[in-house]
């Protein structure tokens, strides 16, 4: 029997004098499932209007053509935005990008594990807590003004550079390189790993850890055969979350990278508002949703049930 | 859950660990403590000190660009907050609590707008706008443009994921036997919703609402893509001002963003403390 609401009421006690049960609970049963979709309806109406219907039609201007004067025309369909993948110019753009966020999602992984470690073996609820919230407030904060900030503090004869020279460490001027993208992307994107990891090692149950050193489990077997199995679905949903947003970033290429490092989110925006060149973009950007939907799915087959 | 001792790494790694947890929270916080502090320095120069001065807030305040954006921005995040917040409490709903045909479809749906990057989503609504005005205005003779109205529909569309998330977490961890209390004493459907699982899922619709709220004023490259002339939102105009090169505005116009996003963080969080409260009384 389900738990839907209101299935009960439409049943006079008359009815369900004269009713035999199976057929009654069937027929309340469909009533409930004719109600839940028209609960449905409207967002799921406004989902496929403004989210399902967008992304089919970037699909179809992927194949599409584009005239001399820069207008896409729906007709004589083909693969050339495709085939300018593999080109020296956007093949560069594609390797920079995947190599920017592998590096980004395995340096957040790296930085993230032993900070969430500390946080979910914290015997303090309070403390928990407050360190929660520590991370909670980069991760909601406006990612924007994060991003500036960033530049801010690498401008050349900036705060950091400055603070290098009065260590004798000499001027530091990686403003608009490829690192400084780096930097924009892990302190942009850090929290999407912290946040999933420290939820998954906080549900462990560190009696088992207890048990393994009573079986004479050194600290380092007893973390790489009981932690580690255990915090993996952490560590998968973290690394997807990640590298998802690293691989179509935009704003942080865009702020921190200046022209010279274009990302694949620049080379998207740069067709759509500047080139006027809509089939390349929108190919690219069906490149970013494949390797979306891979992501989402490598994390449902690895048992993660909600994101 | 208390961790037992010998779980517990001790000695040295011990001291690594608060170490390392400290230096995460230095690169978390430094860079914002630097931005604050150099948005009150007397220099034009982005990143020198020179005497403190509220020069710098006082051009922000008088910048008619700025109030214009900010009203706009205000007035975006509004409309599509309380329209998102509806439809998202009816998708958790229809979500959690009846079983129906289309509903993993549905579900599938409701997560992708979560975890697509801004850039395709920027592109799927741009494109898509374009194309639709183009086929309405051939038939009507009417001349649809990009602005407020796309911008607006835009954050509905990935708003509503985003409220929906929250409201099912409070759904699922609320007690379904009440509703069937209430219907069993006879409670019309309406009476049933009003007064036994609203009050209940409370918490958690304003929970998303603020979420919403935030996440709508945050965007900016959806929204650059959607916007059209005279409608740009606080968030893409600062984009553009920055892109234009560093100035002593645009740090004080960015302190005061983070502060805004602060103080809706610290109500969320706030709302969590009076929902575990709640729960702890039961």
């Amino acid at each position: 029997m389900t738990t839907d609401f209101g299935v009960v009421p439409d049943l006079t006690p008359e009815q369900e004098h004269e009713s035999g049960a199976p057929a009654l609970e069937a027929a309340s049963e469909r009533r409930a499932a004719r109600r839940g979709f028209l609960v449905a309806l409207p967002s799921f109406a406004y989902l496929v209007i403004f989210f399902a219907i967008p992304l089919v039609i970037v699909l179809v201007y992927s194949f599409a053509t584009r005239n001399p004067r820069g207008i896409t025309e729906l007709r004589d369909w083909n693969v050339e935005a495709y085939r300018a993948l593999a080109e020296p110019l956007l093949r560069s753009v594609l390797v920079r990008t995947l190599v920017l966020a592998l590096l980004t999602t395995v340096i957040c992984l790296a930085l993230s594990y032993p900070f969430a470690y500390y946080m979910a073996t914290r015997d303090s609820e309070v403390v928990r807590t407050l360190l929660l919230i520590g991370v909670m407030i980069p991760f909601w904060s406006n990612f924007l003004v994060r991003t500036y900030v960033i530049r801010v503090l690498l401008s050349s004869s900036g705060p950091l550079s400055e603070a290098s020279q009065s260590i004798g460490l000499g001027e530091v001027d990686i403003a608009f390189s490829n690192a400084a993208v780096l930097i924009g992307l892990v302190y942009g994107f850090l929290p999407f790993m912290i946040l999933p990891l420290y939820a998954a090692l906080e549900r462990i149950d560190w009696n088992l850890v207890e048990a393994a050193r009573d079986l004479y489990a050194s600290g380092w077997k007893a973390f790489r055969r009981v932690v580690w199995p255990l915090s993996r679905p952490g560590v998968v949903a973290g690394c997807i979350l990640v590298f998802v947003p690293s691989f179509g970033a935009y704003v942080t290429s865009d702020i921190l990278g200046g022209a010279k490092n274009p990302l694949f989110g620049n080379y998207i925006v740069n067709q759509f508002l500047q080139a006027r060149d809509w089939p390349a973009g929108a190919a690219v950007s069906v490149v970013i949703l494949a390797v979306m939907l891979i992501g989402t799915l490598v994390y449902f087959r690895t048992g993660g049930r909600t994101l | 859950m208390s961790v037992q001792s010998t779980a517990r790494p001790r000695g040295g790694a011990r001291w690594l660990l608060a170490g390392h947890a400290w230096l995460v929270y230095a690169f978390f916080y430094i860079p914002i403590i630097v931005l604050f502090v150099y948005s009150f320095s007397g220099s034009r120069l982005v990143g020198q000190w020179e005497a403190p001065t509220l020069e710098w807030y006082r051009e922000v305040f008088e910048n008619d660009n700025i109030q214009r954006s900010v009203w706009v921005s205000v007035r975006v995040a509004f409309f599509s907050t309380i329209i998102s917040t509806v439809l998202g409490t009816m998708s958790a709903l229809a979500l959690e609590r009846f079983r129906w045909r289309g509903r993993r479809v549905f579900d599938a749906l409701l997560y992708m707008p979560l975890i697509i990057p801004d850039v395709t989503m920027a592109v799927m609504m741009l494109v898509f706008f374009v194309q639709a005005f183009d086929i309405i205005d051939s038939i009507f003779g009417t001349q649809f443009l990009l602005g407020f109205n796309t911008i607006l529909l835009s954050h509905i569309a990935f708003n509503i994921s985003f409220v929906a998330i929250v409201v099912r977490a409070r759904l699922a961890s609320s007690d379904p036997t009440l509703e069937e209390a209430a219907a069993d004493l006879y409670a019309s459907r309406w009476q049933c919703f009003r007064r036994v699982t609203l009050p209940q899922i409370m918490p958690g619709v304003l929970a998303g609402a603020l979420l919403a709220l935030t996440v709508s004023l945050d965007d900016v490259v959806i929204t650059s893509f959607v916007t059209g002339p005279g409608s740009t939102t606080l968030p893409v105009y600062v984009f553009g001002l920055i892109k234009r090169g560093l100035s002593p505005a645009i740090n004080a116009v960015s302190v005061l963003m983070l502060v805004v996003s602060m103080a809706l963080i610290f109500g969320s969080l706030l709302l969590q403390r009076v929902i575990s409260r709640e729960s702890s009384l039961d």
